[in-house]
Order: C-alpha cells, then sequence, then structure tokens
C-alpha cells in the first residue's frame, strides 16, 4: 500500500508540472491518470482533482496578485456565475452513471488538445471601440479596468457582452464541478473572447476565478463522501509541489513544443476515456 | 473617513486577498501531510481499494466530527481537516472581499459578494438539500 500511495504521488507530481507547464490545469490529466491509470472510481478522482485545483489555483492566484493584472470585481461578478455552475454540475455528476461522465470528459479532454494548437489572441481592441459599446449594465457594474503591459504602457479596458460571457461563465462552472477540472481554458475564453477583456487580464483573472467555482463543487462533493482522505493526501501535495515546479521552469523556457506533445498526449487519453466510456468499463 | 479611504484601496485589498490565498494553501498543505504521516503510523502495511464508490463513512464529511477526530490525532481525520481548510481558502477569500467593499462602500459589489458568499454556503451545506 505503501508503493502504491508513493506511485500515486509521482503521478500527481507530474500531472501538476505538466497542468501548469501547459497551462491546461492539473485535473486535465489528473481525472484520467485516476481512472485509467489506477483503476479509481471516477467520482473519487474528481472529487480529489476538485481539492488539486483548488491547491494549485489559490497558489498560482497569489503570484498574478503581485502582477496587478487582476480584476476583482469583474472576477467575483463572473463568480456568481461559475459557482452556480459548479453546484449544478456536482448535482448532474451526483446522479449521473460513470461512463456517461467518462464520455463527457474524454470530449472535454479532445477539445482541450484541439485548442492547444490555436493561436492565442494577445492583441485586444482599443479604448474607442470600446467606449461605444459600454452598456448600462457594465457601467453599473463599474465593469472597466487598466493595466500596465510589459513595454509601461497604462492599457484601459472596457467589457462588452457582459451577459453572453456570463453564460459562458455559467457553462465553465457545470464543466468543473461535472469532471473535476478548473475549466480555466473555458473561463479566459468567456473574458477575452466574448467580453473582450485583454488576455493578461483575462489569464490572470480567471486563474482566481478557478478555485471559488472549484470549492462551491468540492463543498458538495465533501459532503457526499466522494472525498477520501488517504487517496486526496499523496495526489493533493503531488499536484501542489508539481505545479510550483511547473510554474518555475515556465518562466524560463520556451513550451511551445512541450505543448504540442502535451496536446498529443491528451488527444490518447480522451480517446481511452471516450472508449471506455462506451463499453461500460470506466 | 477620508484619508480611511485613501489607506484603503483595490491594490491593498488585492494584496490582502493574496495573503490569505498564500496562508490558506500553506497551512492546509502542512495540515494534510501532518495527517499523512499520522496514517503512515496508524495503519502499516493497510490496503485499500478505490476502485468502487462506496462514499465516505459520515465521520469523514462531517465537519463537527472531522474536528473532533482531528484534535484526538487519528490520521485521516486530521487529512480531512487539512481537505476542509484547503476548499475553505477561497471562502474566506470571498469573505474578505465583502469585508474589502464594506469599507469601500461599495453597495453593488457588496451586494455582488454576498449572492457568492450564499452559494458557497449553500454548497457546502448541500447536504442538507433535497437534491
Amino acid at each position: 500500500m505503501d508503493m502504491m500511495l508513493l506511485v500515486l504521488f509521482a503521478g500527481a507530481l507530474l500531472a501538476g508540472f505538466l497542468g501548469s507547464l501547459t497551462g491546461l490545469g492539473g485535473g486535465v490529466i489528473l481525472v484520467p491518470l485516476l481512472t485509467l491509470g489506477f483503476g479509481v472510481d471516477i467520482h473519487y478522482a474528481i472529487g480529489t482533482s476538485l481539492i488539486s485545483v483548488i491547491a494549485t489555483s489559490s497558489g498560482a492566484a497569489s503570484a498574478f496578485v503581485k502582477e496587478g493584472l487582476l480584476n476583482i470585481r469583474v472576477g467575483m461578478f463572473l463568480e456568481i456565475a461559475t459557482t452556480l455552475g459548479a453546484m449544478v454540475g456536482a448535482a448532474i455528476a451526483y446522479f449521473a452513471p460513470t461512463h456517461v461522465i467518462a464520455i463527457i470528459f474524454g470530449l472535454v479532454l479532445l477539445y482541450s488538445a484541439a485548442s492547444s494548437f490555436k493561436k492565442r489572441n494577445e492583441g485586444s481592441i482599443s479604448i474607442e471601440q470600446h467606449k461605444i459599446k459600454h452598456g448600462k449594465f457594465a457601467q453599473l457594474l463599474k465593469a472597466k479596468g487598466t493595466y500596465i503591459d510589459t513595454t509601461g504602457k497604462t492599457i484601459d479596458y472596457r467589457l462588452q457582452h457582459v451577459g453572453g460571457g456570463f453564460i459562458v461563465m455559467w457553462i465553465a462552472g457545470i464543466l468543473s464541478g461535472l469532471l473535476g477540472i478548473g475549466s480555466g481554458a473555458l473561463k479566459v475564453i468567456a473574458m477575452d473572447s466574448v467580453m473582450r477583456i485583454p488576455f493578461k487580464v483575462s489569464t490572470a483573472t480567471s486563474n482566481f476565478m478557478i478555485g471559488v467555482t472549484a470549492a462551491a463543487s468540492a463543498g458538495v462533493y465533501f459532503t457526499r463522501g466522494y472525498i477520501d482522505p488517504v487517496l486526496s493526501m499523496p495526489v493533493v501535495i503531488g499536484v501542489l509541489v508539481g505545479s510550483l515546479l511547473g510554474a518555475r521552469i515556465l518562466l524560463r523556457s520556451q513550451t511551445k513544443s512541450i505543448r504540442i506533445v502535451f496536446a498529443v498526449v491528451i488527444a490518447f487519453l480522451a480517446i481511452e476515456m471516450i472508449y471506455n466510456g462506451f463499453v461500460k468499463n470506466i | 473617513m477620508q484619508k480611511e479611504k485613501a489607506a484603503w484601496g483595490d491594490e491593498q485589498m488585492q494584496n490582502l486577498l493574496g495573503s490569505i490565498l498564500r496562508i490558506g494553501v500553506l497551512t492546509s498543505a502542512v495540515v494534510v501531510i501532518i495527517g499523512g504521516i499520522l496514517f503512515f503510523i496508524q495503519h502499516p502495511g493497510e490496503t485499500i481499494d478505490f476502485r468502487i464508490f462506496k462514499s465516505e463513512p459520515a465521520r469523514l464529511r462531517n465537519v463537527h466530527t472531522i474536528v473532533i477526530e482531528a484534535m484526538n490525532f487519528r490520521s485521516r481525520s486530521v487529512i480531512q481537516a487539512g481537505l476542509l481548510l484547503l476548499i475553505a481558502t477561497p471562502v474566506f477569500r470571498v469573505l474578505f472581499s465583502f469585508i474589502g467593499f464594506l469599507i469601500e462602500k461599495d453597495k453593488v459589489y457588496i451586494f455582488i459578494t454576498s449572492l457568492v458568499l450564499i452559494i458557497l454556503c449553500l454548497s457546502l451545506f448541500s447536504s442538507y438539500l433535497s437534491f
């Protein structure tokens, strides 16, 4: 047994490391690892993953705070959507058969793999364009902000399509609660592509929100008995240490090639999850 | 009042929230590791099967019993206490944001933050709901 816990720790370390290096998050690789690799029941895997997600995102968010990229207000407003979604997701997970969860997980994984090949749009719309579309609701929310970019220039931004962003955030919350992942990619899409928040602010704020979102569903998982202490202990510590290591290397290295390798691995895991779901082997 | 406003801004709030997250994660990691060490001492060579979901016993799901048993150094309860602390960390972050918005007298965000707090509390006590 001691050996098993050691292997679990090593696996979680790797999941956390790759998750933070690629920016996809630890949960994306942790749940397939636990279910496919260790034969853990998917409910336990998701519960443990959610806890790990809280640990890594809170750790990362405290680093983002220093850079002043966060928008606490916008994050807080959107957390209404993600926490509501997270509770819905946890409720679905409670009723859905395990093989159905596995298939949905596989599909989301496939999408993550595909999207890591996509080019990221780092540019944002100029302030003039924002002013035109800044609605009354956005004004009420004080939905704007400034940040200082790498060249030292102060950049103003204003939000658009607040309603649309809110809905995408709700879906991100559901997926987080149902699958035990941070849904960071979808949160960034909601802010960056839908609400037109600068990419850097979106990434930082998304990370800040992941912990609260995961806490909302983790509470449900905990009280329903989906969180096992003996499984969680090596996994949470492993993912946390792994993600800290990953964040250190991320600062120094070019990650494009790692991204591609990781995407291939994820696609493979996705197909494995979907296959096992269909033959009800999970 | 004016002076207080100058001393307490969004930047101070961000720094405070960052510290809360850092301290929360560190503390819970330490508690989980202590629980893990206790587990190896109390249950040498125990085998556990994670393959079939059978739900944790009530004593490991209930905050009250977890705290009592953790005080008595029962390893599983100590780990659960650490995990609960981790779940509580973002909740504390929201709670302190709420206090921050109260100080700033930002009515819109006092309302928004209390909504988030209510949802989080609902989730932590969801076992009493009927779904």
